[in-house]
């Protein structure tokens, strides 16, 4: 009657594990793999890198393997897998592989060639975006939620009011006041350990009560700055400051990184705000650890969940973005070759050579659907609420 | 509640001004000039570039131009660098052409998602869930403009019907009819587009609540009383489902602004999006400084909306 | 059908309850069978995770159905299966003829409606009546519940009540449509010690009111002591033993029942360590061969280990799942 397959035959120890013990890794894998979705963005992902890193050994330097700038003007606007016109061609012009695989732009440019050098370029625009983002976001979303109760005091506000309105005044010019502000606060925050010291156990005078009065907390403050931020249309963020700053790769990853934060901060807070309350964190500072130490090997592990979701899903974005930004002309500039660059270029010649918007909007989709599988997959098989009880 | 109203407007406001200065600022610190005012401008001698200088306020202070702006922009006689238009009027006459496109994708959009978020929750795992979830994230990772140039070509192609600018040229004094049939066809591929990735997102969200709030315990109960399915899911889960997205209705009057700078160029329809592309090209400060402050207005009051919606539909949470 | 006193009301037959996934098959419920008759209480006891919540849902049909399946066995209700219900037919029962308490008040009432909307709505279900009857209704049904000031409280939330309040409300619900047989999984086990007596007093003056059945579903041997006619005691999804309750508190013949009780603080064991069971409940995907309590036990002998026990009959609708204390006769072993 109780036949069952996986019951232990021999004698049972009485302090035997219930069941197989599995690993969070394991138990994580467990749950991924069921969604086969997610599963395949995964392994596109990593296709993804794999090329990206291909492509860039073999385009890269002065002679690279293969060529992504060469402009042979015989061969210009040849479709995908098209034999190159070899009367026409010098030796060193011809493809590596025999064919244009993916057809020539109209400057007869190899388009395989440029979407391996693209692909390197989206990549790190994705990564170093998101890195900036994620970094920025932890950092504030962890003291907002961890220190968030404690206040900003009156004296704290002076010294950064000074400082800010000093910084201000130096870049309008007025060197003498800006000094004299910034001067003022920089001696506040010397003062204040020292005030602090001197004050303490007698009672305090009125003047240093008012000093060290508690004005909004720290958790108010980052979270205002946050709706700030919020209040600028981020596309509309970006795509000033990449319009008024001088063109170049590094400007846009790093725009698109600090307009990016504020979701991050968002879901870091939330979870420290929970995560503080919890009882791991009052056994760990009952033991003495120290705050930072709390913060970044007990708390941080739990937090980063929706911190890697987010980051997966903000890389897919981030290259769309860069793509929505070569289209309109902003994007990286050129030489250089990005998927969206190449996509740009080739919209002024839909009809005739549909393959320059096709191959790289394709290839965008591709990448972008993978990651964002990918961050889906993740977030449901991190989410506490959807593990088995086991 | 009164308090409630009065702090939250009081902190609004104070962000606005932070708001105001930042993006102030931002234009300002950027390398370049606007292009009148730029020396290596041959349009202008440099007696002219030094009057626009004068005029435009630019050989003074920050903080002087700052408060020259506001002043300018609050008695509404803010006027454009490029064209000497009137700030206020230009954006208005922008700003109805981007509603029309707005309202008819924001339709689109909440008409759309919600009966297909509900029906893939109810139908957790089945085809229609996975093939809905499928495109979802395909519409979700297209490039908007690569989507556009297909949708493009596919309608030209296949009904020959003109989609490019807000109607057909030349079609003037034709009867009202055949102008209003132009128009709404000019009208549907844009909004359309702009619906779409609005769709594949709203319509995941509306799925994950309606998850959550069916793993709860009090549909348990209604089932527990003998209510029939779609009581139970219509009635007691998809009215606690709604609560999350009463208040991201609150949030949609940002988006009046924000009009897509990618579809309105592909589609040359003069709506906002382009207009600020525009300005931030010829770094016509007025114009983009007032289309900062205008955005940062209708997120605070669409945050303002949003709270307020929440309180009045929440029971649970009463001040 | 009418069914008259001593009748049997409710009757479980073997029932299975099993969950499916990929690489395993948790046996929540591995064949049980018990009855309640008309009038009766009947208390499931046993520790979490032995399976008795699963097997109250199962009644009400409200087990999960893709991770879950009825594996076997059949509920009759009235001398009809409920398994073979369809879906219009067991929402006739619910509700109506039998009825259900969860555990969590708070998370078991919509947050969002009235309280008068959520018991209006348990009588509108079933029977139709105008609003105002279905008002006087409600107020009367909160009166019997002992709560103070009806009126008011139909237009109250439920996170403006107390946890008391709250259970007394779901009880209030459950009693609407006035039913044979009420299930009650765990009813006092989220309030604090005081409020548990005075519900528990409440559903008992309650029950011998209506001559009402009640199915209790408990961990607490107090509980059981204080309301049960008879007591069904589960171990790793099975009946270890059933009986009446003085069978059971004076005379329990299975080693796990004799655990439980010696494991209970008491006078007499002052000063004494408290025995606790060595060892922890099985995983229900993952239970030993033979007796699922074998090796927590301390009279197991090697057929324990190899075949499954039967039930030993020891009388007056006493049974233990222990062929071992029963005497030692060999004849109740399976395979």
């Amino acid at each position: 009657m109780n036949m069952s397959p996986h019951s232990n035959d021999k004698d049972y120890q009485l302090d035997e594990p219930l069941a197989p013990k599995k690993t969070p890794l394991e138990e994580f894998w467990r749950l991924f793999k069921k969604n086969r979705l997610a599963v395949a963005g995964m392994v596109f992902f990593v296709l993804f890198f794999i090329v990206a890193t291909v492509g860039l050994v073999l385009t890269r330097g002065k002679n690279p393997v293969i060529d992504p700038s060469r402009v042979r003007l015989e061969d210009k606007l040849r479709p995908p897998l098209a034999r190159p016109n070899l009367e026409m061609l010098q030796p060193d012009e011809v493809p590596k592989l025999g064919v244009y695989i993916f057809g020539t732009d109209d400057l007869g440019r190899d388009v395989f060639a440029r979407m391996l050098q693209g692909s390197w370029v989206s990549l790190t625009v994705g990564f170093v975006a998101v890195g900036i983002a994620v970094i920025v976001g932890i950092f504030l979303g962890g003291i907002a939620g961890y220190y968030g109760y404690r206040h900003v005091r009156v004296g704290q506000l002076l010294a950064a009011a000074f400082l800010i309105a000093g910084a201000v005044l130096l870049i309008g010019k007025h060197i003498w006041a800006g000094a004299a502000l910034l001067i003022c606060g920089a001696g506040f925050i010397l003062i204040a350990p020292l005030m602090k010291k001197s004050i303490q156990g007698t009672t305090q005078p009125a003047w240093a009560r008012l000093w060290l009065f508690n004005t909004i907390s720290i958790d108010t403050l980052i979270m205002r700055f946050v709706d700030i931020m919020l209040c600028f249309p981020s596309f509309f963020l970006i795509l000033t400051v990449v319009a008024l700053l001088p063109a170049s790769i590094y400007n846009i990853m790093i725009v698109i990184g600090l307009t990016s934060w504020m979701g991050t901060t968002r879901f870091v807070r939330a979870e420290f705000l929970t995560l503080r309350e919890l009882d791991f964190v009052a056994a760990a500072r009952a033991l003495g650890l120290s705050n930072f130490r709390i913060i970044f090997r007990h708390m941080m592990p739990n937090a980063v969940a929706p911190v890697l979701v987010s980051a997966t899903i903000g890389i897919a974005t981030a290259i769309l973005t860069e793509a929505g930004l070569s289209f309109l002309g902003f994007g990286v500039p050129p030489p250089n070759a990005t998927w969206g660059n190449i996509l740009s270029d080739g919209k002024n010649f839909i009809f005739d050579a549909p393959w320059l918007t096709f191959v790289p909007g394709i290839g965008i989709l591709i990448v972008v659907l993978s990651f964002n599988l990918f961050g889906e997959g993740l977030r449901d098989a991190l989410n506490p609420k959807l593990r088995e009880r086991n | 509640m009164l308090s409630f109203i009065g702090r939250s407007i009081i902190q609004k406001i104070i962000t606005l001004f932070f708001v105001s200065v930042v993006s102030f600022l931002i234009i300002h610190l950027a390398p370049g000039e606007p292009s009148q005012v730029d020396p290596l401008n041959p349009k202008f001698t440099p007696e002219m570039v030094e009057r626009f200088r004068e005029a435009f306020h630019l050989d003074k202070p920050l903080e002087v131009q700052y408060l020259y702006f506001y002043r300018d922009l609050f008695t509404g006689k803010t006027i454009s660098w490029k064209d000497n238009q009137s700030v206020l009027k230009k954006i208005w006459e922008r700003f109805l052409n981007s509603l029309l496109l707005f309202i008819v994708g924001t339709i689109l959009m909440w008409t759309i998602s919600f009966p297909i978020g509900i029906r893939s929750a109810i139908f957790r795992g089945g085809l229609y869930d996975r093939s809905s979830t499928f495109l979802s994230y395909f519409l979700i990772s297209i490039p908007s403009f690569f989507f556009a140039y297909i949708l493009i070509i596919f309608v030209v192609n296949s009904f020959h019907i003109p989609v490019i600018g807000m109607q057909t040229f030349g079609i003037g004094d034709t009867a009202w009819f055949s102008r209003a049939m132009d128009r709404i066809w000019h009208l549907l591929l844009p909004s359309i587009l702009s619906a779409i990735a609005g769709i594949a997102v709203l319509s995941r969200y509306v799925r994950s609540q309606m998850l959550e709030v069916e793993g709860q315990d009090y549909v348990r109960t209604a089932k527990a009383k003998g209510l029939a399915a779609d009581q139970v899911h219509y009635k007691h889960a998809l009215r606690n489902a709604l609560l999350p997205f009463v208040t991201m209705f609150g949030m949609i009057l940002p988006g009046l602004i924000g009009g897509s700078v990618i579809i309105e160029s592909i589609f040359a329809w003069p709506g906002m999006g382009r207009m600020a592309y525009e300005a931030i090209l010829a770094r016509d400060y007025p114009v983009i400084l007032t289309i900062n402050f205008v955005s940062a207005v209708l997120v605070l009051i669409g945050t303002f909306i949003s709270d307020i919606l929440y309180l009045v539909v929440d029971p649970r949470i009463r001040l | 059908m009418k069914i008259s006193d001593n009748e049997i009301l409710l009757s479980v037959q073997d029932l299975k309850v099993y969950f499916k996934s990929e690489d395993e098959i948790a046996r929540a419920v591995d064949g049980i069978s018990f009855d309640v008759r008309r009038k009766e209480t009947v208390c499931i006891v046993g520790e979490s995770g032995c399976g008795k919540t699963v097997a109250a849902l199962s009644i009400m049909g409200l087990v999960p159905i893709p991770p879950g399946e009825i594996a076997g066995g059949r509920i009759l209700f009235r001398g009809m299966n409920l398994l073979d219900f369809d879906d219009t037919e067991i929402q006739k029962i619910r509700g109506n003829q039998i009825a259900m308490i969860f555990q969590e008040p708070l998370t078991s009432l919509n947050p969002v409606f009235t309280i008068g909307n959520q018991i209006g709505e348990a009588i509108n279900i079933h029977e139709n009546i105008p609003d105002k009857e279905v008002i006087k209704r409600s107020q009367q049904l909160l009166k019997d519940v002992g709560i103070d000031s009806p009126a008011e409280r139909l237009s109250d939330y439920p996170h403006q009540l107390s946890g008391g309040q709250r259970q007394r409300v779901m009880i209030a619900m459950a009693l609407a449509c006035d039913p044979d047989l009420v299930i009650a999984d765990e009813p006092t086990t989220a309030l604090d010690v005081t409020v548990q007596a005075q519900i528990l007093r409440l559903m008992n003056a309650i029950q011998k009111r209506r001559s009402m059945s009640v199915l209790y579903i408990t961990h607490d041997l107090g509980v059981v002591s204080k309301v049960a006619d008879r007591v069904c005691v589960m171990y790793a999804g099975i009946l270890a033993e059933q009986g009446s309750r003085t069978n059971i508190f004076t005379g329990p013949k299975h080693p796990y029942t004799q655990a439980l009780l010696a494991s209970l603080p008491s006078r007499e064991k002052r000063g004494q360590r408290l025995y606790s069971i060595p060892g922890t409940v099985p995983h229900p995907a993952y239970k030993p061969r033979g007796c699922p309590f074998h090796p927590r036990c301390p009279h197991a002998i090697q057929t324990c280990r190899e075949q499954y026990p039967g039930m030993c009959d020891y009388g007056d609708g006493h049974q233990a799942r222990c062929p071992v204390l029963f005497d030692g006769n060999g004849a109740n072993w399976s395979e």
